[in-house]
């Protein structure tokens, strides 16, 4: 036994000989480049999906659902878009775009805590303490994986952090956090490849040893995620974070902040292949002022970011195959407060999604005249990612096995919002 | 069969190789062994009733338990959860070449209660109450209240004296002062609640006092009623009433420190006799509370600070409640366990019923009855048996994982990652890296800005936060390639790696030895002495280069990372 190694020790290398402590065998090079053959065939059709999350609960009042004249309807006023229905005039560039999402009206849920909201929005399941369920980035990563074997970098990436976790799924296919300035924190390790190879080998003999000493899947994941950082480490795909490589005037028309870079970079992240994107914008949350702080500051923000990438998308002929989901984890309350705030409402609120063969332009739903109540058919988390799910082709009938056996329905038995699906 | 006995004997060791018929042998043989008993502790009944309870819920469920964990094993792990980092080689043989009945008494005494320890318990009981009670972000945001020195300091002060558990909480609930150290009227326990009190009628200190020290969760009541119980949203808005007469105010200059005090509540409809508040139900309908505790006690309604001191009532009631010292215990529990009796550790609400309801209120009197000392209970915990079990776990107890969603039984040491701060606090004493100089303040600052490459706040009204130090790929990318892991592995002067290169008493497998006690305290086995040989043979016989590549890949192995 030596450490003759093959250049290129990857994660399936790592994979496939943590089982048995067998001597190191060649092969994985050989292995790359079958399935490059396949890549292109299978770049046609590749679905994927950008999740644009805005974490404190988004005041879809003021955003997408307007109530001018009535007592809870604030300061803003609509706007006619290129779609079929009115926005916040604060979104002017949102509004050029708007022919190609929608806006669903009618959501309708029950959790207003914020780490409830979150698990609940991201997962279609709320929160029990018997069982993790997987996020949206972490089931449909897994789901749409098979289109993708020359994908080298983490299928789902979160830009900012704020995203939930793989539950059951385990922790290969935990999001991969990254900062939007594209710069992730130690790659190198300093020495030539030949000895980073060797002390990879004789850690996976340390490895094999542990796991086979019987102490749980924690173990076990943890050697698989030292595969998926290898595999990641000698990617050229990483450059795909690289947002300042892109021409000034496009960040800028993405906006110089960490919102729009976070977008820049899920638009790069989804031409090389990655599934899934979370990007967050955070500070919603607003309590206080909110009317100020969202015209002078988020919705520029907002606005700028996900226009460039909606129109991006649609020009590259991805859009067709990539779905995009705005959200957060409740609206705000129909109701001014004391502090010219809004507080959590999770009632009668609005998300938007579009892309992915979701019919767009429309909004979805209704509220009443002060936004208080839906009227009509209602919504939920479940029905939204069962929604993006079959955007995908990701079929409703999918079935997970959780940890303790329990058969799991994708989407939480959620029915299709079917005004997005005709 | 000496095998039992575990960790000098490497034949042992060579079990765990080979494959999984051999480790059945291991099994029955460990398990039979009769040596384990005589290790028992003789003192203590606490320790015994644990071990009682606990074993009857095996009985109940007929699971084996795994046999004990090995010397070197149960060595690491006292030293993780106790004081918060490994032991050193030194540290460790001292233990293992102790051949006395008592051995694991006296560690656990000299961790409590040596001088020599002190401060290493201390720091270790601050990390983990600092971010439970300001969360891992609390404070290092420019435009915070919060002062994390201070909230430590207070901390510190507290446990390095073992300040009863009762008081200590007393003491955060009811604070008042300025929360950085070195101002006049300084009281870092107002640190707990000078960012909770202000925004949204003092929503935060409401959910983290009552979540923290009584496990009930009543958060989701603000809004509506509780989703699992009858808990009304009344429920809610009577416990914030206890936050009424609290406010926080910023320094009048930057170098002022923040402060909490004591406030007259004039009551939201201007009568301070009956100083009320109204909250909205869910069909807009407007609604009175007055402080009453959960349990129904009610105090008198007046808003004055000096006729009734609202916090002063609720930090009675608190410890007066029986879920006071039960939360207390479950949380203690599931910090050297790995799991509570309930699930969250901090949920004890009537619909969470818990594993082990009996062992849960025993331990919650004894803890009353030792006058709410938290090292006694700590010292009860560690030297029971399923403490002491090993995490390898046989067909017997398999089906036993609280990660399959079931209740734990602790049939067999559920093993988790160490904590950021225990992987920080135990690579400086097995690297010899040798502690930053400066001043334990600074020393503190140091590692809090290393520990905030993990951690970012997400912005809310419930001070929520995530980690990337979770077992994922940046985890795993710092521990590659990581400034503190290329200091470890560097081999300067003074680090382990070359301490070990420059000796020239020690044969090449003897340091590599070194290098697998104070990662991993245990020997090499055989194969891994190969490996070592071979990997001397890549370093074309550099016996420092082979030792950095060495310690790299034991440093970044499960084995090191887990508390198993």
């Amino acid at each position: 036994m030596n450490f003759n190694t093959p250049s290129g020790m990857s994660r399936r290398h790592f994979m496939q000989h943590l089982a048995g402590a067998s001597a190191l065998t060649g092969g994985a090079l050989a292995l790359g480049h079958t399935l490059n053959l396949h890549a292109n065939e299978l770049k046609k059709n590749r679905k994927a999906a950008i999740l644009l999350w805005m974490g404190g609960g988004p005041s879809t009042i003021d955003l997408w659902d307007l109530k001018p004249g009535a007592s809870t309807g604030g300061s803003f006023k609509p706007i006619s878009t290129a779609g079929e229905m009115q926005i916040c005039e604060h979104l002017p560039m949102i509004a050029q775009q708007m022919d190609k999402l929608s806006i669903v009206r009618n959501m309708s849920t029950r959790e207003a805590d914020h780490t409830r909201g979150t698990y609940y929005m991201h997962t279609g399941h709320v929160p029990d303490p018997n069982i993790e369920h997987p996020s949206y980035g972490s089931l449909i990563a897994h789901q749409l994986m098979d289109q993708r074997p020359e994908l080298e970098i983490p299928p789902f990436i979160s830009v900012g952090g704020g995203a939930e976790g793989p539950g059951y799924l385990g922790m290969a296919w935990a999001p991969f956090t990254v900062d939007s300035n594209g710069q992730v924190r130690n790659l190198d390790m300093g020495i030539e490849q030949a000895r980073m190879q060797q002390r990879v080998e004789a850690l996976r003999r340390l490895e094999s040893r542990f796991i086979s000493s019987n102490r749980g899947l924690a173990v076990e994941e943890h050697a698989k995620v030292i595969g998926k950082t290898l595999n990641l480490m000698t990617s050229k795909q990483m450059e795909a974070f690289k947002v300042n490589l892109e021409a000034q005037e496009v960040r800028e028309r993405y906006g110089e902040n960490n919102f729009g870079r976070g977008c820049l970079m899920a638009r790069r992240l989804v031409e090389v292949g990655v599934p899934f994107v979370e990007v967050s914008l955070g500070g919603w949350d607003n309590h206080q002022n909110i009317f100020t702080t969202l015209e002078n500051n988020l919705l520029p923000t907002l606005d700028r970011a996900m226009s460039a990438l909606v129109e991006d998308l649609a020009q590259r002929g991805m859009l067709q195959d990539t779905a995009i989901i705005w959200m957060g984890e409740f609206g705000r309350t129909p109701r001014i407060n004391g502090n010219a705030g809004r507080d959590h409402w999770a009632r009668s609120w609005s998300v938007v999604a579009g892309g992915a063969g979701l019919k767009p332009g429309i909004a979805v739903g209704q509220t009443n005249e002060d936004g208080t109540q839906i009227e009509g058919t209602s919504y939920s988390s479940e029905d939204l990612l069962a929604t993006v799910c079959r955007g995908l082709g990701i079929s409703l009938e999918t079935t997970f096995t959780s940890r303790s056996g329990r058969p799991m329905k994708i989407a939480h038995g959620g029915k299709v919002i079917s005004e997005l699906l005709s | 069969m000496t095998c039992v006995r575990g960790f000098q004997q490497t034949s042992c060791r060579r079990f765990l190789l080979d494959f999984a018929a051999i480790l059945c042998v291991f099994a029955v043989v460990s398990s039979a062994g009769g040596a384990l008993v005589a290790q028992e502790p003789v003192s203590g009944g606490q320790t015994q009733r644990i071990n009682e309870l606990i074993a009857q819920t095996w009985a109940d469920y007929s699971l084996t338990p795994s046999a004990a964990a090995t010397d070197g094993e149960w060595c690491r792990r006292v030293y993780l959860d106790l004081v918060g980092r490994i032991p050193s080689v030194e540290e460790l043989q001292a233990y293992t070449n102790d051949k006395t009945p008592s051995k694991r008494e006296r560690l656990v005494q000299e961790l409590l209660y040596g001088e020599r320890y002190t401060g290493e318990y201390a720091r270790n009981w601050t990390t983990l109450w600092t971010n439970l009670l300001i969360g891992r972000t609390g404070g290092t945001q420019n435009d915070s209240l919060i002062s994390r020195p201070g909230m430590q300091k207070y901390l510190r002060d507290s446990f390095a004296r073992n300040k009863a558990y009762h008081q200590l909480v007393t003491e955060l609930v009811t604070a008042n002062g300025r929360v950085a150290p070195g101002s006049e009227d300084f009281n870092g326990a107002a640190n707990f609640l000078i960012e909770k009190v202000n925004e949204e009628q003092a929503a935060q200190a409401t959910a983290a006092t009552t979540k923290l020290f009584l496990g009930l969760q009543v958060q989701c009541t603000q809004c509506h009623n509780h989703p699992f119980n009858d808990w009304k949203q009344q429920k809610y808005w009577e416990m914030n009433a206890f936050f009424r007469q609290v406010r926080a105010f910023r320094g009048a200059t930057e170098l002022e420190s923040p402060q909490l005090a004591d406030q007259d509540f004039t009551g939201e409809s201007g009568n301070p006799d009956e100083a009320d508040l109204f909250y909205e139900l869910r069909n807009g309908l407007l609604k009175v509370a007055y402080p009453v505790f959960v349990d129904g006690t009610e105090i008198p309604r007046s808003g004055y600070v000096n006729v009734v001191n609202r916090r002063a009532e609720l930090a009675k009631l608190m410890v007066g409640s029986p879920y006071f010292a039960k939360t207390a215990v479950n949380r203690m529990w599931s910090h050297f366990l790995g799991y509570g009796f309930t699930k969250p550790v901090d949920d004890l609400g009537p619909h969470n019923i818990p594993s082990h309801p009996e062992l849960l209120d025993y331990l919650a009197d004894e803890f009353v009855k030792s006058g709410y000392d938290l090292k006694k209970l700590a010292s009860w915990i560690v030297l029971s048996r399923p403490y002491g079990l090993s995490s390898q776990r046989s067909s017997n107890n398999e089906k036993d994982d609280p990660m399959l969603g079931g209740p734990p039984r602790f049939s067999h040491f559920y093993l988790r990652q160490m904590t950021a701060e225990q992987l920080y606090e135990s690579l400086l004493i097995a690297s010899q890296a040798g502690r930053p100089s400066g001043s334990y303040e600074q020393q503190e600052e140091l590692k809090s800005r290393w520990l905030q490459q993990f951690s970012t706040a997400f912005g809310n009204d419930e001070g929520g936060e995530g980690t990337v130090f979770n077992g994922t790929i940046p985890q795993i990318l710092m521990m590659f390639n990581g400034e503190m892991i290329r200091a470890a592995t560097s081999g300067e002067a003074g680090t382990i790696i070359d301490e070990l290169a420059t000796n020239t008493k020690l044969k090449d497998p003897q340091k590599v030895e070194r290098l697998y006690l104070a990662g991993l305290a245990r020997q090499p086995s055989k194969d891994e002495l190969k490996t070592a040989q071979e990997l001397l043979t890549a370093r074309w016989g550099d016996v420092r280069q082979m030792l950095r590549d060495q310690w790299w890949i034991i440093l970044n192995s499960g084995e090191f990372i887990f508390n198993f």
